[in-house]
């Protein structure tokens, strides 16, 4: 009964916030603008300076750093390095939530808190911590090499695109859960608990009827993961090094910044803002996301 | 509590979701960590102390520190008021405006780190405006703060905002008729209703700040006189230079963990402790 | 069982995700074959002012190397700040040959055990196929009219050169300052220790390696001078003749980069023949020209006369060797609580 109004208010609340009210007064008025300035200000010109430098020089050299084989190489591992860690981050996230928000357990905020730590590792730290587990001096590598010989692969999980997709997944790692564990937490567990009693399989409760409710949380919680997974830096610039074959588009702006000449800072600008796009692409499925979501409750 | 728990077991999947998530939790993000751990444990006790206490180690820390606090402070005050213009009002290009929040999770941090140290040097055009007031903005822990509030913002807006949609318009209302001031109502009403979610999104931008590597180094012009390295450039000297320290940098590192986990653990406490708070 | 289908569908799920990554990693791993049988693949791990030079001499190597052998070779380059070049070479990067900005670092590769003893006079000229010097970068106009070290010490003149701690090419410049020194001083070690601590404390901006300090100089606009390695130098006095010139000073040190074989790794992947024909070539007057077209001094001095007007061949030059080799010298200068560490806190005061 509680819980019904509480739904309630909150899909009323919803369309209020949705609607929003014009700002008149003076606070409001000076709210809004201080906002707007320091959106402006810490956000908008920096996004502005990178594409207008970007373009400084013309759309041809623009093109010819967009279309450049490095570029293209760096596009394509970003590309796999995102999709691998926004897959297994998923299933971890949908693992995590299922297990913190429908079981009471010992150890449960513990762990709920130690599923946060990537959020406040160093990205320096991430990078150290997997060299020193399977760099050539980490205390895993003669097991990997074991491993190998043992399957007759050569899969080296540093200085790769193993190493690299290994980075983004520990940067990336709580973004699904922690989206998804709120909504979970809200929607409590009397509505499963009936149709398990109903008779229903694991399988049917989790499709019928848990994931219509989290399919808006899960889809934000992987458009965030893939927008942090294709700009870490400092993580994934431990473990890769040789530009044009494991670099990431991150890694190739500070490849073509750091080589100095103009038209090399013209070119990184440019690389940046392809990266741009992808984040404003990517925010932008966000919006769509978070809408219908809102429209649905 | 026995009985709720066994209730609570009606649905299935317990073991099975519990053990994937230990299991990949340990061997991706615990493992690793721990070999940190183990590597600053090859030197010993009197050693570590010795480098931890060394001035330079010991200004990084304060840097990052005030640092990263000075910027989740700022970023608590801007983003409450982002977040409550983007809640509460209505106006042209709100939606663009919402989506671009994210930007700084989105943009790399090396880019951000070039592009800001550019615009705030007193070449840049914000450097040459605060020159004029006397502030050098570009190679000062200004600088720093500049670069880790720009990294900061998205998790203090995104805490604060679900909290702020669900808060019903009509508590101010209320107080107003009361005859409240609006400050009275902001501090009395909706201040405590905001304060966990402020503290978390507080916590984070804190212990990504204290971290923060790619988008400082290019900002802070790493000066041991000036006070503005940071704990991670102090880390990456010691991995290259001549000496290729790894267990001083694992060292390092193992405090900046423990600070982090320190920190995410204080926030997490403060959390529940205002979460029974305001359920009373 | 209620169970057996979630497992199913998790079980699915994972191995889903195992198959990705192990085909990711098998995806690599058949390339990397595929390249073995018709091409030969070297990896050159370089720090950051080379990129283009070994651009250029990749292309001409390769060609060279047909012609010899009627093998293909294809190099891949890493760059960044030499320390980090020569410990990512230690973590498993896997490097066939290095070439790196001073012999220190290949140092810290050949106590890791990958590189045999002896490789400094492997090849001529103690591993360098070319050398540089450590100058001056001032704006055009030279308003505060720097000449010589003594310049730099001036109130009022903002200098930028990278951390000596953190950064192998700023161990150079800190080196050429000391030599200036000794000599203006006659090793009297306190005057020495004030002078080259009085010109760190006109150092405004400290970036962690070389390449960032000239963009601190170069793209943000900060300082007067930069202590620069004489090829970056020539190089930005090149793309912008407009705004900067180049200062020799009077005395300056002698930047040797070394290369060596990563015995460790060309051994796995059999390429030490590669390998060494690739640092042999170097010295070839093909490869000298480009370097010195690309503003390196090259070694062979028949050609290095050739580019008399680009180089002040005049200048006095001290060696590594005047200060003990590198291992003495940055036990000496460099380590925690030397002499870099005494002048640059003694700053503070």
């Amino acid at each position: 009964m509680k819980k019904e109004i509480v739904v309630k208010e909150k899909a009323s609340n919803q369309k209020e916030g949705k609607r929003g009210t014009k700002p008149h007064g003076l606070v409001p008025c000076l709210l809004l603008g201080v906002g707007v300035l320091f959106f402006l200000i810490m956000l908008v010109f920096p996004l502005a300076e990178v594409i207008y430098r970007s373009l400084k020089e013309g759309l041809e050299v623009y093109g010819a750093a967009i279309m450049a084989e490095n570029t293209l190489s760096a596009l394509k591992v970003t590309l796999i390095a995102t999709i691998i860690a926004v897959l297994v981050n998923t299933f971890f996230g949908l693992c995590a939530s299922w297990c913190l928000t429908k079981f009471d357990f010992r150890g449960k905020n513990i762990l709920s808190t130690l599923i946060d730590i990537p959020f406040s590792v160093s990205p320096v730290i991430a990078g150290l911590a997997y060299l020193m587990v399977f760099g050539r001096m980490g205390w895993a590598t003669p097991y990997v090499e074991k491993i190998n010989e043992f399957l007759g692969t050569d899969i080296a999980l540093v200085f790769s695109v193993p190493g690299v997709v290994l980075a983004t997944i520990f940067v990336t790692f709580p973004f699904v859960s922690r989206e998804l564990i709120p909504v979970m937490q809200a929607q409590g567990t009397a509505e499963e608990e009936a149709a398990v009693m109903l008779g229903a399989k694991g399988s049917t409760v989790f499709r019928k009827v848990t994931f219509p409710h989290i399919k808006w949380a899960l889809l934000y919680g992987i458009i965030l993961c893939a927008a942090r997974a294709f700009g870490e830096f400092g993580a994934v610039y431990a473990v890769s090094k040789a530009r044009g074959k494991t670099f990431t588009l991150p890694l190739e702006v500070d490849a073509l910044y750091m080589a100095g000449s103009a038209e090399s800072i013209t070119q990184a600008f440019a690389v940046s803002s392809l990266l741009v796009l992808l984040s404003i692409i990517i925010l932008v499925l966000k919006q769509i996301v978070e809408y219908r979501g809102k429209r649905e409750l | 509590m026995a009985k709720k728990q066994k209730s609570k077991r009606v649905l299935p999947g317990f073991g099975l979701t519990m053990g994937i998530s230990v299991a990949m939790f340990s061997l991706l993000i615990f493992i690793p960590l721990a070999s940190i751990l183990i590597y600053s444990f090859r030197m010993s006790f009197g050693e570590f102390l010795e480098l931890i206490t060394r001035s330079n180690v010991c200004q990084a820390f304060a840097t990052s520190i005030t640092c990263a606090f000075i910027a989740s402070v700022i970023n608590c005050i801007f983003g409450l008021i982002l977040a409550w213009v983007l809640v509460r009002y209505n106006f042209p290009g709100k939606r663009l405006m919402d989506g671009m929040i994210e930007l700084p999770f989105a943009i790399p941090t090396s880019v951000a780190g070039i592009t800001l140290s550019k615009m705030y040097s007193d070449q840049g055009f914000f450097g040459s405006l605060l020159e004029k007031v006397g502030i050098k903005a570009s190679y000062s822990k200004v600088g720093i703060v500049i670069a880790l509030v720009f990294v900061g913002i998205p998790f203090v807006v995104r805490a604060l905002q679900p909290v702020l949609e669900k808060l019903p318009e009509s508590y101010e209302e209320a107080s107003e008729i009361l005859g409240a001031s609006r400050f009275y109502t902001f501090r009395r009403v909706i201040l405590p209703e905001l304060t966990p979610a402020l503290l978390a999104g507080f916590g984070l931008a804190l212990a990504r700040g204290i971290g923060e590597y790619g988008s400082v180094i290019y900002i802070s012009g790493n000066s041991e006189r000036e006070g503005t390295q940071m704990v991670s450039y102090v880390i990456m000297q010691k991995l290259n230079s001549g000496r290729v320290d790894h267990e001083g940098a694992a060292a390092i590192a193992l405090v900046l963990l423990l600070i982090s986990f320190l920190l995410l653990f204080i926030v997490n406490m403060v959390q529940v402790i205002a979460g029974r708070r305001t359920k009373r | 069982m209620r169970h057996g289908i979630l497992k199913k569908v998790v079980a699915m799920g994972m191995s889903a995700v195992l198959l990705t990554g192990v085909l990711t990693g098998c995806g690599g791993g058949e390339k990397d074959n595929k390249e073995e049988n018709d091409t030969i693949s070297i990896t050159n791990v370089s720090y950051d002012p080379t990129r283009e030079l070994y651009a250029e001499y990749n292309k001409i190597f390769v060609e060279h190397y047909k012609k010899e052998t009627g093998k293909t070779v294809e190099v891949t380059q890493s760059h960044g700040g030499s320390g980090s070049q020569a410990r990512s070479v230690i973590e498993g990067n896997e490097a066939d040959v290095v070439t790196l900005a001073l012999a220190h670092d290949i140092t810290l590769i050949e106590e890791a055990g990958m590189i045999k003893e002896g490789w400094l006079s492997e090849f001529e000229g103690n591993s360098s196929p070319y050398t540089s010097t450590i100058t001056f970068l001032v704006r055009k106009g030279n308003e505060k009219g720097i000449k010589d070290w003594d310049d730099l010490v001036k109130e009022g003149v903002e200098v930028i050169t990278p951390d000596p701690k953190s950064s192998g090419g700023a161990c150079w410049n800190f080196l050429a300052a000391w030599y200036y020194a000794d000599k203006k001083y006659n090793g009297d070690e306190e005057s020495m220790k004030k002078f080259v601590s009085d010109l760190y404390k006109n150092v405004l901006v400290m970036d962690s390696g070389a390449r960032g300090a000239t963009t601190t100089f170069v793209e943000n606009g900060q300082g007067d001078v930069l202590i620069a390695w004489e090829n970056e130098a020539l190089l930005s006095v090149q793309e912008h003749p407009d705004d900067y010139e180049m200062i020799t000073p009077s005395i300056s040190i002698k930047a040797e980069p070394s290369v060596a074989i990563v015995d460790e790794n060309a051994d796995k992947n059999g390429t030490q023949d590669v390998a060494k024909a690739y640092l042999e070539y170097l010295y070839s007057d093909e490869a000298q020209k480009l370097a010195g077209q690309n503003y390196y001094r090259p070694s062979n001095e028949e050609i290095l006369k050739t580019f008399s007007d680009t180089f002040d061949l005049s200048v006095n030059m001290c060696t590594i060797d005047d200060f003990g080799g590198w291992d003495q010298a940055y036990k000496d200068f460099f380590d925690d609580d030397a002499i870099f560490d005494e002048i640059y806190s003694s700053t503070n005061e």
